[in-house]
């Protein structure tokens, strides 16, 4: 018996030996092939604004912040230590928010057709379920707040329910600790041991976005006077700023400091063409025609009483063509003539007097915002013949002028100066993101799919608002900060296939 | 025997070949348990299958043979560029055989054969990297094929049968790799199609010149499983609701044809004394004829609404097995093989729901003799894939080529059971 025993232990013993799995040689899970080099990714916090927390299509909802690029890197961080990352997700996809019931933001965009087949976006249709008075809480890892400045990061009240809609934040208000706490406070309560800090693009982006309708509040150092569009003080967020990142640090947190794209580089500004008014030659001469009086003896009248400068006048000149122009705009930096035309010489109405005050043609310099897709080459008031661009001046919010777009990026400058220094100043990772978005939006990207770039819709690296990314651009801007936290803390994370990222959502069920 | 056993070493080095796609080597345990050897070697009724012109060598009037296997199929996926990595939890695959001889003179035999000689199972997890290739498979095929067996001179005789191929499908894949819903779950479609009948043969030869040495060979036919409108349905699901999805939501009937490809053996049993009996066996399948996964999903009308167009490319491959048997006792027969499996998929057309590069395979087992009539059959494969670096070249987005890359290791356990009777 002995011996038949071993017979059948041979083949069993061999049974129990091969009963294994494969193995690889270096197993990405098993074998510690990525490392965190001088950081510890165990309990990462991301603090910013809309950009942290995953907002996409004017709306925040939970496939956005699933795909913010906080939530991507931790899902590559967890590759060499990093731990959980919890969000504050909202309760649906549809995006609006509630307070008490009443709806206070707008739904998602998604991409829709119309009757004729033709693309663009379109409020998604539903009932929003997520009521800010639900508080939900925390710690989270995401201390991302959409709308979020510089200085409201430390301000108390932040996500006071009470103090809604004049001080207080929708999306804080859903996930503070308590009505008073601050945003840094609550992040840095969360104990991070590797933080990421991307705030101050709103600072400039709701000066831009307005057309420039804001002011620049350069020289005020007092932001509780500030409006929303307002250029936030270069020395108000160097202040408000280095007290974030000391309150991050203190902590003893490694963490990347992410610097403000240029507005230029998002699709809100890029979408629309600065020539955007075609005319055939007999409606562009009878145009010119209305405006030949304009162009020679008031503007000529102006430079001889020395109101005017002969540049200003070559500035303001009407001159339509056939094909594709300019269209005319209201621009405050020029002159205001409206109240001289009233009076003699010119002795013209009120209404004519008002539409020639700051009258010029826009030029290659302007930048025209996605908003004024909608109004451009539209009618007045039903009106056949006040057409706006034509011959009713857009007005200034939907023109960012060369002047407007000076200011914003003289602070935008002097923001980015801010966070280099501080990050070198504190060992921290710097994130050219200005750059990366830079390439995104001159030429593009190249990626396993194709080309990342800034066109509206079709480029893939913009959600439907034209401001902030698809999936795809967060997982690029995620790309790019690892590869800066690679270079300063000597890991390597590896990137994200940005290909695997989605762009725009389409959808018919809309409005 | 020193000699043969260099031969056999050398053979084991020189050879980087094995059978792989989606043939399943599991057609008898005692076959399988000598490499899956046996075109020449008369043993029991998986002659039926091995080569059907033995099955007149066999002793007794009436030989039979059934068993199964449990099939535990493992692949692992990597990418270390990106940090992508997966996971197969594939169900257990339960390959089975029937086989019957019936020696109606010493010169003529029928028989039955029933077989599994097709199939896949892979599961990845739902949604993984490469989800827009594939989530999940299973395929089968049960061979039904009656058998004459004639032995036309004293050391020749040959046989072979009509094959009824019974073909199922079962295909789960994302449509791309980033279309989905509102809610982000990804658009998927799922076909299935059971019960889809096909035709083929297979015939052999064996010779026996002497009590030492014995040589055969097999073709068995290649057999194109041909899904028509109507035997399957394609249910797509998660589809975004837009006129820019490439399909919407439902239920459609698609046609697909997928073959199993012409096989080929020769082989050689050798007994240099009385409890030794040593076997090799070569297969040469035709797998070119598999060109590429075709479907059409079809609208009500019958009109195609979505055509889907997967290059496979696979090329022609060798299989070498090696087998050894060792009668220990009376009551014990000890067995034990290696084989070398090449596989028919060339560079670049690497699917991970056909994950194989080059394997090997290590099989033993025993029979157990319990009485002169009934013996039970025991058997096992350890089959293991060298770590490849692959890809599928064949995805395209919009026109442009997205090859899926990655680093793949797989490994198949396969233990048997059988029961062997002889009257």
């Amino acid at each position: 018996m002995k011996k038949y025993f071993n017979y059948i232990a041979l083949p069993a013993l061999a049974l129990g030996l091969v009963a294994c799995e494969p193995e690889f040689e270096n197993d990405i899970i098993d074998d510690a092939v990525y490392t965190s080099g001088e950081a510890d990714f165990s309990s990462y916090v991301s603090v910013g604004n809309s950009l942290t927390a995953g907002f996409a299509d004017n709306a925040l909802y939970i496939t956005g912040q699933e795909n913010s690029f906080p939530n991507i890197m931790a899902q590559q961080f967890a590759l060499a230590g990093g731990g959980e990352f919890t969000q504050p997700l909202v309760n649906d996809n549809t995006g609006g928010l509630l307070f008490g019931g009443n709806q206070i933001t707008a739904n998602r965009f998604v991409l829709a057709t119309d009757e004729e087949g033709n693309l663009g976006p379109a409020v998604l249709n539903g009932s929003p379920t997520t009521d800010i008075s639900n508080v939900v809480s925390g710690p989270f890892n995401n201390y991302g707040v959409p709308g979020a400045k510089s200085y409201h990061l430390v301000a108390p009240g932040y996500g006071n329910p009470a103090g809604f809609p004049a001080s207080a934040n929708p999306y804080f208000i859903r996930f503070a600790s308590s009505p008073n706490a601050t945003v840094i406070g609550d992040a840095v309560a969360a104990n991070p041991t590797f933080f990421s800090l991307w705030i101050g693009n709103n600072d400039i982006l709701g000066f831009a976005t307005s057309g420039g309708a804001g002011v620049d509040q350069t020289g005020n150092l007092d932001p509780t006077t500030y409006g929303s569009n307002d250029i936030t003080d270069p020395n108000v967020f160097a202040n408000v700023y280095a007290q974030e990142v000391e309150a991050l640090v203190a902590t003893g947190a490694k963490g990347a400091l992410i610097n403000i794209p240029d507005v230029t580089s998002i699709p809100f500004f890029t979408a629309v063409p600065a020539q955007s008014i075609p005319l055939d030659a007999a409606t562009a001469a009878f145009v010119n025609s209305n405006f030949t009086l304009y162009n020679t003896q008031v503007l000529g009248g102006l430079v001889q009483f020395g109101i005017i400068s002969p540049e200003e006048a070559a500035a303001r000149q009407i001159n339509f063509v056939e094909g594709v122009n300019f269209p005319i705009i209201s621009d405050e930096d020029l002159t205001d003539i409206s109240q001289i035309l009233q009076g003699p010489p010119f002795n013209l109405d009120p209404v004519t007097a008002a539409t020639l005050g700051t009258l010029r043609q826009a030029n290659n310099g302007d930048l025209f915002p996605l908003t004024s897709s909608g109004v451009l080459g539209t009618t007045v008031n039903g009106n056949p013949q006040a057409i706006l661009g034509v011959s009713v001046p857009l007005a200034d919010q939907f023109v960012l002028t060369t002047g407007e777009q000076e200011l914003v990026s003289q602070a935008q400058a002097q923001y980015n100066a801010t966070i280099q220094g501080l990050a070198s100043a504190n060992g921290l990772a710097y994130v050219d993101a200005r750059s990366a978005l830079q390439a995104v939006a001159d030429g593009g990207v190249a990626y396993d799919g194709g080309i990342l770039s800034s066109t509206f819709v079709t480029g893939g690296a913009f959600s439907l608002d034209g401001v902030h990314p698809s999936p795809r651009g967060y997982a690029f801007t995620a790309n790019a900060i690892i590869d800066a936290i690679n270079a300063q803390y000597g890991s390597t994370i590896p990137g994200v296939n940005i290909g695997n990222y989605g762009s725009v959502t389409i959808s018919n069920n809309v409005n | 025997m020193k000699k043969v056993l260099s031969v056999v070493v050398l053979l084991l080095v020189a050879a980087v070949t094995y059978a792989g796609g989606y043939r399943v080597s599991l057609q008898g345990q005692r076959g399988l348990a000598m490499g899956h050897t046996g075109v020449a070697m008369v043993n029991n009724a998986e002659l039926a299958f091995f080569n059907p012109g033995g099955l007149v060598h066999l002793e007794g009037k009436l030989n039979l043979a059934v068993g199964g296997f449990g099939v535990f199929s493992d692949v692992k996926y990597q990418n270390t560029e990106f940090g992508l990595s997966s996971e197969t939890d594939s169900p257990t695959g339960t390959p089975i055989y029937f086989y019957a001889s019936y020696n109606i003179s010493e010169k003529l035999a029928v028989g039955l054969a029933v077989y599994t000689p097709y199939g896949s199972t892979v599961e990845y997890p739902t949604d993984w990297a490469g989800s827009h290739l594939v989530n999940s498979i299973e395929l089968s095929a049960i061979f039904v094929q009656p058998l004459v067996s004639v032995k036309l001179f004293d050391d020749l005789s040959i046989g072979g049968g009509p094959i009824l191929a019974i073909g199922g499908v079962n295909f789960n894949r994302n449509l791309t790799r980033t279309l989905a819903d509102i809610d982000g779950n990804r658009s998927n479609v799922e076909i299935d199609a059971q019960g889809v009948n096909a035709f083929g043969f297979s015939v052999g030869a064996m010779i026996t010149p002497n009590d030492q040495w014995s040589f055969g060979i097999n073709y068995r036919s290649k057999i194109d499983v041909e899904v028509e409108s109507g035997d399957g349905d394609a249910v797509f699901a998660n589809v975004p609701d837009s006129p820019l999805a490439p399909i919407p939501n439902g239920t459609y009937n698609f046609t697909a044809s997928l073959p199993l490809p012409a096989e080929w053996t020769v082989g050689v049993s050798y007994k240099p004394c009385d409890k030794w009996t040593l076997n090799f066996d070569w297969n040469y399948a035709e797998w070119d004829a598999y060109e590429a996964l075709n479907l059409d999903f079809l609208n009500a009308d019958g009109s195609v609404a979505l055509e889907s167009r997967n290059p496979r490319n696979y090329e022609n491959a060798s299989t070498f097995r090696f087998g050894a048997q060792y009668e220990a006792s009376s009551k014990f027969v000890l067995r034990a093989g290696a084989y070398f499996d090449e596989s028919p998929v060339q560079d670049g057309f690497f699917a991970p729901e056909t994950p194989r590069n080059d394997s090997y395979g290590f099989t033993g087992g025993f029979t157990f003799n319990i009485t002169e009539k009934l013996a039970v059959d025991a058997s096992f494969l350890y089959l293991t894939f060298k770590e490849i670096d692959a890809s599928y070249d064949s995805y395209f987005e919009s026109g442009q080529r997205v090859p899926f890359e990655g680093t793949y290791r797989s490994s198949a356990f396969s233990p048997g059971l059988g029961l062997s009777y002889k009257l």
